[in-house]
């Protein structure tokens, strides 16, 4: 037997109207009166916000821009989680600082290009660099996780991998704060992203655009990888059933390898994406986004590619429409503070409707 | 058997009872002793034989992004002690430490820790004012006063604080003057009548960002806005777009370095706020915020202790911290920090008593009322002079405005650009 112990199988299929009905318990009352709750206040917040008329359709779409690009970095990073859940059915809590590691450490090189001149007279090859080192970094870190922390406890109990993983993340954590301080380090910035552009009055920064579209080509590139190639085919596979994959001459470890790989690249390059859009590192910058992507990645339904896509530019969306829209109709003072509380009500929501996330539910089928 | 057990078992009793009348007499004569010395504090004695030292805590900021803060004000005790040769009434000082994160959890874990050691003697802390409101009472709980170089907040020094805030002093000013200073340097010197705040949740900028609306407002300003953010949070522009609704001329964000260098570098990027005048206060008046916020930050002004009305001492404390440690001081409260620890040695040597065997008694409730008994203190920052609550400043803020020289440097602007006095 593989998979998941049977017990944490999903049961489907057998939903008929009435069986759903002797299985409603007092407990689903209750969540669905508070995610009933939840939402009328959301909707009473949105319209009382819209017809108080505070914002222009211009504000709107600035803060669908904003979110859209935040959305963007919470979702490359979710791919690792998701990714790592899939094959592993673990949460690889270490994967906040894999993030942390690539733009701290680009961080020397985009310095020293800033330091020679390189950095506005070739602006598109030194980011290249930055990205490449980024890349490089993350992806060494993410791979050696799997080697000396995960792959011995591969068969021990699931919780201890678990606990391993915070353990690696301290441990990530604080061997980068020896290595370059625990002071702040501030990006250079890139002036030929720097300009604006005004399209129909809305404002698009320069740096946005470039966020928005990098985010998009890796992703797309990563589900074709995923979808359409042989190794991409291997890793489904293996994440469906790893013993079967065995057995038709999958290399399981070197596809579980591949998996921290992929998850590092794509942290290596949210981090440079992170660094651009708000030009700070630190060893701690990775606590909070991977938070964030972890809450992403459940609320697209973790394990699944494009849900964590989707999860990621959901909850960019919340965070930064949410106060303005809910929460300032409400009469709420100072609703930015809430931002993450938003951010979390919106996973709670979605999960009393949807337990398996947004996208979850197909997955678990084809699990199951 | 069995009477020989109930015989050794009474043998034993009448040898336990016989040590006991001993341990007895031994304390008794040992309070005999102590009658010729006599020496009592309701709260407790701490005894230091010769030769021990005297234990003085820190709980400071030290690491994280905010560590600037502490090790400033780390440095400026450590120099007290260096000036006063690393003796106290013949005992060395002993200076341990805590760092307290900048927020209300470091500050009560710190606190806690502190107070389990009975040796301390009196501390010195907290750097960021949402420390101190948990900490402070629980410090002064243990019978360990403190004295803070930096913690601003009105409330920590209210009359309505309580009783438990007994211990708490500061020789860092009052949030209600530099708060005051910055609203009428925003009115009489920039012209500007409509004015937006953000803060943090922070007791600190919570407090502070309040007495400027209210200044602001009373010198016949407008406040568009009152916004505030999480301290960890990285993406303003948002919160920003939602306040460039309001139109405002003037934004005032007296929070700490992270989100403060976020802020700074995103608000000319949103729409509507491109030639609006910046201000922050003493708590990212540091060369730390120059590398958070970049260039973004020439031109913006600061509210901060005024380093040219200091006392004499203080060019010579920027010697010797010159030459101790490398650089320039690194925030605003080292020279506090001095003065803090000047007192608190002060008031020990007024209340410490030695016995004939050379033991150092000091009397803990004694200890804080010659603290609060400070008056017309001689420090580098100005006289200091203690009030019922615990303030001891003597304030004088000034503003700064940072100019591409100091980015390029990180070096903090050293002439006031604008006084209100």
């Amino acid at each position: 037997m593989a998979g998941p112990p049977p017990g944490l199988k999903p049961k489907h299929g057998e939903s008929m109207p009435r069986k759903l009905l002797e299985r409603f318990t007092a407990t689903d009352l209750i969540m669905w009166l508070l995610g009933g709750g939840i939402l009328a206040l959301i909707l009473a917040g949105s319209v009382a916000t819209l017809s108080a008329g505070k914002y222009s359709l211009k504000h709107w779409i600035d803060f669908m821009v904003f979110g859209l690009a935040q959305g963007s970095i919470y979702a490359l990073i979710a791919l690792g989680y998701t990714m790592v859940y899939g094959v592993l059915r673990m949460i690889n809590f270490a994967h906040s600082e894999v993030f942390m590691s690539g733009p701290y450490t680009a961080y020397f090189v985009a310095a020293f290009f800033h330091r020679s001149g390189l950095l506005d007279s070739h602006p598109v090859l030194s980011m290249f660099m930055v990205l490449l080192v980024s890349m490089a970094t993350s992806t060494l870190v993410a791979y050696l996780l799997e080697r000396i922390a995960y792959r011995p406890l591969r068969a021990a109990p699931r919780l201890v991998p678990l606990i391993t993983a915070i353990g690696a993340s301290f441990f990530l954590q604080y061997t980068f704060r020896g290595l370059y301080g625990s002071g702040f380090q501030a990006y250079p910035v890139v002036r030929t992203l720097e300009r604006h552009w005004e399209i129909l009055g809305v404002r698009i920064l320069g740096f946005q655009v470039v966020v928005i579209i990098a985010a998009a080509l890796m992703m797309g590139a990563l589900y074709f990888f995923v979808q359409q190639t042989k190794m991409g085919k291997a890793l489904r596979a293996v994440s469906e059933d790893k013993e079967t994959a065995a057995l038709m001459g999958i290399n399981v470890d070197r596809m579980i390898s591949m998996t921290f790989i992929i998850g590092g690249m794509a942290a290596g390059a949210a981090g440079v994406l992170y660094a651009l859009m708000f030009k700070q590192v630190h060893f701690f910058m990775g606590f909070i986004p991977g938070i964030k992507a972890f809450t992403a990645a459940v609320l697209g339904g973790i394990g699944n590619i494009p849900g964590a896509m989707l999860g990621g530019i959901f909850l960019g969306f919340i965070e930064s429409l949410g106060p303005s829209l809910f929460l300032d109709g409400l009469g709420i003072v100072a609703p930015y503070q809430l931002k993450d509380a938003i951010a979390f009500t919106m996973l709670v929501l979605v999960l009393i409707f949807r337990p398996t996330g947004i996208l979850g539910e197909r997955l678990a089928v084809k699990k199951a | 058997m069995r009477k020989i057990l109930v015989a050794s078992s009474c043998v034993l009793l009448a040898m336990g009872s016989a040590s006991g009348l001993a341990l007895a007499a031994k304390e008794k004569a040992k309070e005999a002793k102590k009658e010729a010395f006599k020496y009592e504090d309701p709260i407790g004695v701490v005894k230091i034989k010769p030769g021990q030292p005297i234990h003085i805590a820190y709980w400071f900021v030290v690491a994280g992004p905010d560590a600037s803060l502490g090790t400033d004000t780390k440095r400026g005790v450590e120099i007290a002690i260096q000036d006063k040769g690393g003796k106290l009434l013949g005992h060395p000082i002993k200076l341990t430490g805590q760092d307290t994160g900048c927020n209300a959890e470091g500050g009560q874990a710190a606190a806690t820790k502190l107070a389990s050691d009975p040796t301390i003697v009196a501390a010195i802390g907290s750097n960021c004012s949402s420390e101190a409101r948990p900490g402070a009472p629980i410090l002064w709980k243990a019978g360990i006063p403190t004295v803070s170089p930096s913690n601003t907040a009105p409330y920590l020094t209210d009359p309505k604080r309580g009783p438990e805030y007994d211990g708490y002093l500061r020789t860092a000013h009052n949030d209600r003057v530099q708060g005051a200073v910055a609203a009428e340097f925003a009115i009489k010197k920039l012209g500007v009548k409509k004015a937006a705040t953000i803060h943090d949740g922070s007791v600190y900028a919570e407090q502070l960002q309040a007495v400027f609306a209210e200044t602001f407002k009373k010198l016949g300003g407008t406040i568009t806005a009152q916004e505030a953010v999480a301290p960890t949070d990285t993406d303003m522009r948002p919160v920003l777009t939602k306040i460039a609704t309001g139109k405002p001329e003037f934004i005032y964000y007296p929070i700490f370095i992270a989100a403060g260098g976020h802020i700074t570098r995103q608000v000319k990027e949103v729409a509507g706020l491109e030639k609006v005048y910046l201000m922050g206060a003493d708590g990212i008046f540091s060369p730390d915020f120059y590398k958070a916020a970049g260039e973004a930050a020439v031109g913006m002004f600061h509210s901060s202790p005024d380093f040219s009305a200091f006392a004499e001492g203080y060019k010579d404390f920027l010697e010797k911290h010159q030459k101790k440690y490398g650089e320039k001081p690194l925030a605003p409260f080292h020279a506090h920090a001095y003065d803090a620890a000047m007192m608190v040695f002060a008031a020990i040597e007024k209340v410490a008593k030695k016995a004939p065997d050379g033991t150092l008694y000091i009397g803990r409730k004694a200890l804080r009322d010659a603290l609060y008994a400070t008056k017309n203190f001689k420090g580098i920052t100005g006289t200091l002079s203690c009030d019922q609550y615990g303030d001891c400043a003597d304030p004088r803020i000034a503003v700064y405005q940072t100019t591409e020289e100091n980015v390029k440097k990180l070096v903090m602007p050293d002439k006031p650009f604008w006084k209100p006095y």
